[in-house]
């Protein structure tokens, strides 16, 4: 089968929203910024993106998001700079009161 | 229920009495549901009333365990001025439903300080089930 070469974004899904992937760990995606690779994300699977990101169009706080090893919350959040080979890792905060 | 070697156990009240009145949190990687792997971690909160995983050790230790085919069997955290019970936030966050949540008190004024509060805990979809802990 061939590949499309723009679809070279893999998406690293936690174990809570893989019910959103169909139970996929890694999904592929495409897209230059994080906005843009979690809105492609979400039009395959749909409902992903509203566990990421608030009404306001923020990220929740409770869950990290990685581009490459870097937290986006250092990075410009949801306009995180992309590349084509990147790897998108999702996780939730461990955390609590 | 939760099956814990007294050494783990152990483990996690020394680390709750260390990080006192600060709370303290870690993991217990394994397979299958079997606790193996005892991961003290960071609270980066450095907080009497809440924890957190630092960010950049959460994405270490998720990779860490991915390539060993591992899950956080066991998650824990201590309460230092309330009960070994999940607050409105512990369970606003949990979201490893196979995990065992395990919450240890290091409070003053519990019955017998000498033999802290050990509580386990699976929270599902904001649903808190308490489990017995059985140490072995």
């Amino acid at each position: 089968m061939l590949q499309d070469c723009t679809m070279a974004v893999q998406v690293k899904v936690p174990t809570i929203l893989r019910p959103q992937t169909g139970g996929s760990k890694t999904v592929e995606a495409s897209g230059d910024t994080l906005d843009a690779v979690l809105k492609d994300v979400d039009a395959k699977h749909e409902g992903l993106r509203a566990r990421l990101v608030d009404d306001e169009g923020k990220l929740h706080r409770f869950v990290n998001i990685y581009v490459d090893d870097e937290d986006v919350r250092f990075n410009g959040s949801l306009d995180a700079p992309v590349g084509e080979n990147s790897t998108v890792t999702i996780l939730p905060a461990v955390a609590g009161g | 229920m939760l099956q814990l070697s007294q050494e783990f156990h152990d483990r996690i009240v020394a680390h709750a009495r260390r990080d006192h009145p600060d709370e303290a949190c870690g993991v217990i990687a394994g397979r299958d549901g079997r606790p193996e792997r005892f991961l003290e971690m960071v609270n980066a909160a450095r907080s009497p009333t809440f924890y957190e995983f630092d960010s950049l050790d959460l994405l270490k230790l998720y990779k860490d365990m991915d390539s060993r085919d591992e899950e956080p069997v066991v998650i824990y955290h201590s309460h230092t001025a309330t009960e070994a019970y999940p607050s409105r936030t512990d369970v606003s966050y949990a979201s490893e439903p196979d995990a065992h949540y395990v919450l240890v008190s290091t409070r003053e004024d519990q019955a017998d300080p000498q033999r802290p509060e050990f509580r386990s805990y699976r929270i599902v979809d904001g649903v808190i089930s308490e489990e017995p802990v059985e140490i072995i």
